[in-house]
Parts: structure tokens; sequence; C-alpha cells
């Protein structure tokens, strides 16, 4: 990377994510004067133009791509209308060891004597669980399932190329085409969409004011710019922001502004997961690549300049923090907005092109954590490109992540998109497939499967807080085959699947009446031909996902039960619940015999690949195709993040040996330590789960750098996820054991008996291995380290 | 046992591993197929469980909780927790292993048809269609079981799998061109050039190898030289170009691996109550791996380090 961009790089990592009160005073201001005054997405559209008009805007020393949400970078602002940060949580969140912010006082002072007062009791968030009955909170407090929507409004969504093609003077143009199509004698809901399309309206002139006060700074600090270099490039920005997002990008930098402005126009409208993303980046930049390096106003340098600019605008802006914080959680700044390298086009065509391998260098060179870069390989994408992308892979940032694209179609179509919008669709998120710039799929919350086991085997009582949470689905002790006891975890997990959906309607039916987005509408087809909010089911799609967690433990837990007590008999039911119960204090030998003895998911064992089948299987079942309130069907992911940590810390010990409190397995990986047989074992299992039926499913995979040296070793780490992607996986993410995994493994062997280290020809699992031998493979491996 | 009721030679083999996943055992991905039973007595040898042509048993300390349960199961009660079998007493009979909670204790050497394990390495075929691999039999010394080896290699095959042999070549002529005809690649050792030498690091004597390596290439098998590099023992300039000097008098063989001495096997010699002869042994230093590799080449050998 280049000075510039280097500069602008090292100074967003030095800076501290901060938190500023400034949208939330501008927003109680706001809502002060205007609530009551406005129909609701009217006035959500004048929030939005009020914070557009008024909050500080910066264009910093040695930009070329400008605006940032907070009113500096790495400062984030907060959404009261959503959820209301105490002076508990600024104070925990300041002084927190982990992913902390700062609070400077001000904010303190501004939110004790201006906000706190006003939005306590009127957040979204405290509706939300105004609402919601009883035996939902039950459920939420005992770790079953969390609710993303209760701190953040719903988004993971993507842009598409019409942006790239269409500004706001183009976009307001079809909303007065809308609006003057409204038969208000026919369509009862005429009004309703009239309110909604001016809502747009009004959005659309408040994202080109934004620009245009860039516009104004920008030549204000020409005026006074000593160095000539720096003055031509803040008229050129000003002049960028003249230009977009008023009108279409004419150029590779108008393009890449035009992008930004719209990212930070949905990320100030609200507060929505996973921020916005630009998806497939590749594609949609690279006509403007070719027009500038043909006519020659771009050159290669140049491009990769902006697109540096670019990143590190992603890593200015750390995700807002929760309410409720607590010392211990650590959570993460990362966003989560994704880029999707590679792909294919709309007519099912290659996606890969010179913005592809530019953007790949980018992303190794600034390695930031924000944006989420990935791949998505399909069938046609050049082996060269993959190649590449393992070489970046190999260094260890733990990206880009590898997703399927002939897959992410497969299941696209599955859930009732076009071919095309298929094709012009891919992952966001962690994993999740959605048709970009024209669905709003919505992730709802994490489901706790093992959870359900745990209820299960205690007759649907929580033994952490002794309520009867779910029905009595029978004291298994009584049960006389594994058959018995499957179908009560079924029907537990019927229960408890039913009062999630349940919740989810009232919130979904929550945020389309009280918290519309007409910004993120505007640029979500078909939100203003139908005249309808990105929220309430104006997309072409509307999804909404549930998250699979512990998908490893709970197979390796039934496969435990099913030979131990139903087909070796080695240990009664009753036995194991009192092990259970006592967290196996004084049951090692058992609970090592269940560790050890009993079949494994991640081994390509037939016994236990078929449990999780039938596991995976009555979750899709529960919950694939049911109808949301937005017009949609439900659909599962099975991904955790940082989940399946909260909820192993909510769950007791399970049957396959692992002990109460303590992590589940993670994504579709196979339980911590459990895979024995090495990638390929674990890759055959992990594709025994019908990943078509999902909507994304996450893999991760440890891998020595001994494994992958040379150019040898680049093709082999090919030829294994082209081989898992030709049996059906969806994504797949390689994390580079580094030193500190040995380290871990040494003092944990029990969560790390799957490592294989390889040396010359010769293998052996790490943990086997003397302690001096360990030593010397960690001294090799810090030596390998890239 | 009534003779009738014997199965038919070749029928099953001594198999005590079948390592998925395989990365230096040939082209692309592979398995390998570890055969149990040995005629050399490598000082280096890192498959120390692949000498003893019967089952063994092998314990790994660290993972033993002292819990007892391999006593009680040992039908002669001399099982003892954590340790190594004493050979005068077990009769590796595995009954222990089947007691133990944390797999602590395994049978290593199994009796596996030609079908069983041809299903076994069913399991990674599309890794093997993606990546130019297939299936490697090593031991051991696979040719020591050469029924077995050439029923599985034709069953292999019949499935479509690129199938090789990975061989000391000490054995009978007609039984390696008979493996020959049945493989598609031979991974051949060539150790120490100097025969007395030979016999004292390998325990046997070099001429029927060197004269095997000249058959296979006469008949046009494809083979790989491998020469195992082991300081002291046989990286001197001398039995470098020694190999060198016969690799480049073959007719068609030109590739060779240099494969680094590691010490990681010091820790299986533990396991199975052995005691390792190599523990003083250093790993090549990369100087002299460069130094072998330099003397290999300069015979217009397509030298490559490692598997």
């Amino acid at each position: 990377m280049n000075a510039r961009v280097a500069g602008l790089r090292e100074r967003s990592l030095a800076a501290r994510p901060t938190i500023s009160a400034e949208r939330s005073l501008i927003l109680t201001r706001f809502y002060q004067e205007h609530l009551g005054r406005h129909t609701t997405p009217v006035l959500r559209a004048l929030a939005f133009r009020e914070l557009c008009e008024h909050k500080t805007i910066t264009i910093e020393p040695g930009e070329l791509i400008v605006g940032e949400r907070g009113p500096a970078p790495k400062v984030t602002p907060l959404f009261p209308e959503l959820t209301c940060h105490s002076t508990d949580d600024l104070r925990i969140l300041d002084s927190r060891p982990l992913t902390s912010y700062g609070v400077p006082d001000d904010v303190r002072q501004a939110y004790a004597d201006v906000v706190i007062p006003y939005w306590r009791g009127r957040t979204l968030r405290d509706r939300i669980m105004e609402m919601l009955p009883r035996e939902w909170h039950d459920a939420y407090e005992a770790g079953v399932f969390t609710e993303f929507m209760e701190q953040r409004a719903p988004g993971h969504t993507v842009a598409d190329g019409k942006i790239y093609a269409k500004g706001m003077d183009g976009f307001a143009a079809d909303v007065d085409a809308a609006t003057a199509a409204l038969d208000v004698a026919q369509d009862p809901l005429a009004g309703r969409r009239r309110e909604e399309l001016a809502a747009m309206r009004i959005a659309a002139a408040a994202a080109v004011r934004f620009a245009e006060r860039h516009a104004e700074l920008a030549d204000a600090m020409a005026a006074t710019e000593p160095d000539p270099v720096r003055r031509e490039e803040l008229v050129r920005i000003a002049e960028v922001c003249r230009r977009v997002p008023a009108s279409a990008p004419r150029d590779f930098w108008e393009a890449i502004q035009m992008y930004w402005f719209c990212h930070l126009g949905v990320i100030t409208e609200l507060n929505g997961w996973d921020a916005y993303s630009p998806g497939h980046l590749d594609q949609h930049l690279e006509p403007f690549y070719r027009a500038g390096i043909a006519d020659g106003t771009l050159t290669r340098e140049r491009a990769k300049e902006l697109l540096g600019c670019l990143f590190v605008k992603f890593n200015n802006h750390p995700a807002p923090p929760k309410v409720g914080v607590t010392a211990a959680e650590s959570g993460t700044y990362t966003d989560f907005a994704g880029i999707d390298l590679a792909g294919v086009r709309r007519d099912g065509a290659d996606g890969v092109g010179d913005v592809s391998y530019l953007l790949l260098e980018v992303i190794d060179e600034l390695h930031l954590v924000q944006p989420s870069p990935n791949v998505q390989l399909s069938r046609v994408t050049p082996e060269h490109f993959l190649r590449e992308t393992c070489k970046v892979v190999r260094k260890g940032y733990g990206y880009p992540a590898l997703f399927n694209a002939d897959g992410v179609v497969t299941q696209l179509l599955r859930k009732g998109k076009s071919v095309e919008d298929a094709r012009e669709g891919g992952t966001s998120g962690c994993v999740e497939t959605g048709a970009f710039g024209k669905e709003a799929y919505i992730l709802t919350g994490y489901f706790n499967l093992p959870k359900i086991l745990e209820l299960t085997l205690n007759d649907g009582l929580d033994p952490r807080t002794r309520r009867q949470l779910g029905p009595r689905t029978g004291d298994p002790r009584a049960f006389g085959s594994y058959g018995e006891l499957f179908a009560a975890w079924t029907a537990q997990l019927g229960h408890f699947v039913e009062i999630k959906v349940r919740g989810n309607a009232l919130i979904e039916r929550l945020y389309a009446d009280a918290m519309p987005a007409p910004f993120l509408s505007l640029i979500t087809s078909d939100c203003i031909a139908k005249g309808m909010d990105y929220n309430e089911g104006g997309a072409r799609y509307n999804t909404s996902y549930i998250q699979g967690v512990g998908i490893g433990t709970v197979t390796d837990s039934l496969a435990a039960i099913r030979t131990a007590v139903f087909e070796e008999r080695s240990a009664p039911m009753g036995d194991l619940l009192d092990a259970l119960a006592g967290d196996f204090e004084g049951r090692d030998a058992l609970r090592q015999r269940l560790v050890n003895r009993a079949p494994k998911w991640g081994n390509d064992d037939a016994a236990a690949d078929g449990i999780m089948q039938d596991a995976f299987g009555a979750f899709v079942d529960a919950i694939d195709g049911r109808p949301n309130v937005r017009g949609g069907t439900y659909g599962v992911n099975m991904l955790p993040t940082t989940c399946h940590v909260y909820f192993g810390s909510m769950t007791g010990a399970t049957p396959d040996g692992r002990h109460g409190g303590t992590p589940l397995s993670e994504g579709i990986s196979p339980t911590q330590g459990a895979d024995r047989l090495g990638p390929t074992a674990v890759l055959r299992s992990a594709s025994r789960m019908d990943q078509a039926r999902t909507c994304g499913t996450l893999l991760n995979m440890k891998v020595s750098p001994g494994i992958i040296e040379g150019d040898e070793g680049i093709a082999k780490l090919a030829n294994l996820v082209r081989t898992y992607f030709r049996l059906g996986g969806h994504h797949i993410q390689f994390n580079v054991v580094s030193v500190k995994t040995l380290l871990a493994a040494q003092a944990h062997p029990d969560a790390h008996r799957g490592l294989i280290v390889r040396v010359a020809g010769y293998s052996d699992y790490f943990c086997d291995l003397s302690r001096e031998l360990q030593d010397e493979i960690i001294a090799r491996t810090e030596h390998e380290a890239v | 046992m009534a003779i009738s009721q014997r199965a038919a030679p070749g029928a099953t083999g001594l198999v005590f591993d079948v390592q998925r996943y395989s990365l230096h055992d040939g082209p692309g991905i592979r398995t390998t197929v570890f055969l149990k039973g040995c005629p050399l007595r490598c000082a280096w040898c890192h498959n120390p469980e692949s000498m003893n042509a019967a089952p063994e048993l092998r314990v790994f300390g660290s993972r033993c909780i002292r819990c007892e349960a391999c006593r009680a199961a040992c039908p002669l009660g001399g099982a003892r927790p954590g340790e190594p079998p004493d050979p005068r007493v077990c009769l590796a009979c595995g009954s222990c292993a089947g007691a133990c909670p944390t797999r602590a204790r395994e049978l290593i050497g199994r009796a596996t048809t030609v079908e069983a394990l041809v299903d076994a390495l069913a399991a990674d075929s599309p890794f093997y269609d993606e990546s130019g691999g297939g299936v490697t039999f090593s031991g051991g010394e696979p040719l020591r079981q050469w029924r077995f080896l050439v029923r599985a290699l034709e069953a292999a095959r019949a499935r479509g799998y690129h199938v090789a042999v990975d061989t000391s070549g000490y054995a009978a002529e007609r039984t390696i061109v008979r493996v020959a005809e049945a493989a598609d690649l031979f991974l051949y050792d060539l150790k120490v050039m100097d025969p007395a030498r030979h016999r004292r690091f390998t325990g046997v004597g070099l001429e029927p190898i060197l004269r095997n390596l000249r058959t296979l290439d006469e008949r046009g098998a494809n083979v790989w030289i491998r020469l195992p590099l082991v300081p002291g023992h046989n990286d001197d300039t001398a039995n470098l170009q020694a190999v060198g000097r016969f690799v480049a008098g073959l007719r068609r063989t030109r590739r060779v691996h240099v494969l680094p001495y590691h010490r990681l096997a010091s820790a299986k010699y533990e396991r199975l109550g052995l005691v390792n002869p190599m523990v003083e042994i250093p790993s090549p230093a990369a100087a002299d791996i460069d130094r072998a590799v330099a003397v290999l080449v300069s015979y217009g050998l397509d030298v490559h380090v490692g598997g």
C-alpha cells in the first residue's frame, strides 16, 4: 500500500473506539419537537434529514473517500430510539478490558441530563420487551434463544448494482412515478403507500444534502490548503460529492464514493445489524475500472489507492455497542460489512475480473478486521483466482472465507428467487445467503439446540433456573428406546420454535409500524414500486432466519446416549442423568467413556452423521417455509458467531462429556477435539448435512502452516475447498494454526485432540506428542509464521 | 481349524492404519494404507509400530486417567495403567484396549479384508478426483504381504483410484514384477549405497533392492526415488553421489524426493515400550538439505524436498 493508505490505516488502527452523543441529542431534540406532527415514515425521514443536515462532518488529512457516521473516525453514535444506554452501560463500556469504548464526560452528562430522561420507556426495545409474553421471556432468559432485534434494527443487507447506474435523482423520479400511479379509490393502502413514498423522497434529498455539505467543506478546505497537490484533491473531492449520490457515478472514484454515501445513509438512518455491505464490489466497479484504464484517466495504482481508502473507512466504523452490557462480555468491534469477490454474473458467467485481483491485493496488504472479505467460488471460477485466494488465506488472517457460489444459487432458488436474482446474490453477515439489493433477510436470533436436549432430559424443567419451561415430555428413565428420546427432543424443539416464531411476528410487525427505514427502502427493490418500507415487506423477497447453534454438541450427545444407554447398556439413563446433574464430579471414567467411546460427528462415521441428519432435519422441518409477517418465509442458518460461548454458559453438562458452562460446538464444525481423522473426514461429515436446505452454514477448519507450504500446499488447499463444495458445502474458513493455538492445545489437550501437525511426510496428533516435541513444533511454527 | 475354512491367500492383510488426507505419499490428496510387518530394521525408522508382523498394543500414557479398567480387563492381569505393554506378559489380545475409557490403549494391526479396505478407501474418493490423488500402500514393507497387496491394488484400481506402493524394494524379483502390474507408481527408497553400511543400518542386503529397482525401471514402471536424509548415517557426499549416479544410470527414473529425518517418531517408540535407537540424532539443518539437493541435481535429477 502507498504512503497515503498506510497513514490512513495507521491512524484508523490507533484511534480508540469512542462514543458520541451527537446523534442522540439531535434525535432527542427532533423528536421533542416533531413527534405527533407527521406520519411515522415521514417522521423517520425527517429525522434522517435532520441528521444529514446537522451532524458534524469531517474530511481527514489525506482522505480521498469521505464521510463518517460519527463526528470523527472510530467515533460511533448511538440510537436511542432503538435502545437507550444507561449511565451504567456507558460506565462499563468505558472501563471493561475487552472491546471497550471511550465515553467522554460530556456524553455521560448528555445522557444523564437529556437523552435518558426522554427515551427511557419509549425506546423500541422497551416496547418489544413489554409486548412479548411471559413464556418468551422465560425461554430467552434461560438461554434457549436470543433475539437480534432487541438490540439493533433488521439489517444484514447488501447493495446490488443499481446504485452505480442510478443516482438519487433517478430514485426520486421512480418515487414520483410510483406516487402518481397510486389509486386512492381502489387501493385501501394507497394513503399509507403515499406516506412511505413521501418519506423516501425526503430521504433521497437528505442524502444528497449530506454529500453537498462535504463538497462545501472540501471547497472551504481547498481555499486555505497550502499544498497544491492536496488542494487539487480537495477540489476533486468537492466535485465527486456534488456528483454522487445525486446522480449516477461516472468513474471509479465516484463509484466508490457513491457506495460509501449509500453505506453511510443506511447506517445513519438506523442501526441495522451488520451495517451495510458492498457485496459484489469487484463486478460493480469493473466497468468503471476498465473505462478509466482505457481512456487513461485511471491507473492500477490509483484504483488500488482508492480501494485502500474505502477499506479504511470500514475500519473507522466500530459496531455501535449493545445495551445491558456486562464487564465480562467481550463482543466485537466488527460490523460484518462484507465484500463478495468472484462469484457469478447475472447470466451465470464467471465474475472474476481485474478488480477482483486488485481487491485481493488490498485485502492482503491492509489486512484489517473490517470489511470482511470473502470469495464466492463457483465451478466457473478460474483455478488461478482460487490459488491466489489460498495464498492470502495462508497468511493466517482468518479470511477471505470461501463460499460455494453455485450452492448459494441453489439455496436462493429453493427459497423462491429468480435465477438472475439468485446469481446477483451472495452471502453477507457471517454466511447468510440473500438476493442482494432485493431482499430483506432478517436474522432473528440464535437457537440453542443442546439446551433443548437438556430440557428434554429433565422433562421440560430447566435445571439452572428450576423453572418448568417446556412441556412434560416424560421422564427419560422410563424411555424404552432411543426413538422415544428423540421424539421427546423433537417435541421440545417444536415448542420453543413456536415461542420464538410468535415473538418474531410481534417484533417484525412493530418494526414495520414504528421504525421504517425510508433510505434503505429507496435502494432496495421493490420498495418504491410497492410503496412499502423495507421493514414492512417492501423488498422483492422477505425472509426470516433462525440460527441453529450446537449441532455438534447435540449430535454427539444423542449419539452418546444411544450408544451408552440403549445399545451397549453400559450406563443406565438414571446413572447418566445423575452424572450430568453433578457435572461429572467423581465420574471421570464415565465421562471419558462418553467422550472417547461413543460415535462423534466429524469422523465420517455413519452412525454419528445419521444422528446429525435427524437432528438437523427436525430443526429445518420445524422452521423452514413457515410464513413470516412480511409476506415471506422462514429459513435456517447454522452459525453461532460467538453465541456458542454464551449458550454454553447457560447449558449444563451434556451427554457427550462436555462440562456444564463450557462452550458448545461452533457452527457446523465438529465438537472441539472430537474429530480425529483429519480434514477430509470432517468435510465428509459436514457435507452429510443437506446444506441446500439451509440459508447458510459455517465451518471453521484449522490447518497447520506445514501442510500449506509451497505451491503444492496451495494446490492441495484449493483441492480441499473444491471437493467440499462439490459435496454440497456452503462455506469454509481456514484458521492457520498459530503458536497461540498450539500453546492452548498443550494446556488443554482434551479440547484439541484432533489437531494434526505435519512435518515432512510424517504427521501426528499434537496432543499425543511428548512435551519436548510439542515445544519443538511450537518453535518451528513460530519460525514458519508469515 | 479345517483347511476349507481358511480364507484364500491374500484375502486379508494385516493393516495397522489407514491415514486419510495424506499429502506426502505421492501426487494429490491420498489415503495411505499402512501394512504391518517389515523385514528391515532401519536405525531411523519413524514407523516402529510397523516392524512387527503381528498385532501389538500401543499405549498413549498422556491419555491415561489411572482408572484401572485395563488391569481389570487383562486376562493375565498384567496391564499397567499408562505404561507401555510388557512384552513378556502381553498377548496383544486387545482386551484392555476395549475397556479403556480414554482410548489410551490401542490394538494396532488388524486383519482386514480387501473388500473392507476398499470400502474405507472410497470415503475420500471425491478428494482423489479433485486433486489427482489416490491411494498409497505403505508399511512396514507392503511387498511382504504381496498377495494381499496385489488384490487390494487391483480392487482399488477397479474403482478408478490411482494406486502407489511405498516400498524399500526388499523382495523377490518376481514379487515386485507381479506388484508392478497392478500399481501406477512406486515410491522407492534408496537409503545407503554402500552394501556393508546398508546391512549395518537396515539389517538387510542392498543387492536385491538395486536389482529390483533396475527391473522396475527397465519394465517401464513409474518410480519416484525417496531418500531419507539421516545426519551422520547417509548424508555424506559419497553416499549422495552414489545415489545420484545410480539413479542417473537408470533408463527413465529421474524423480528423487529427499525426506529430512525428523525426531517426531520418538513418541511412537515410547508408546510401544521400545527404545528409540535414534533419540540423539538431530534433524538435518537446512544447509545440509540444500547440499544434498545440490549433489543430486548435479546428476540431472528432478529433486524434491519432502514427500
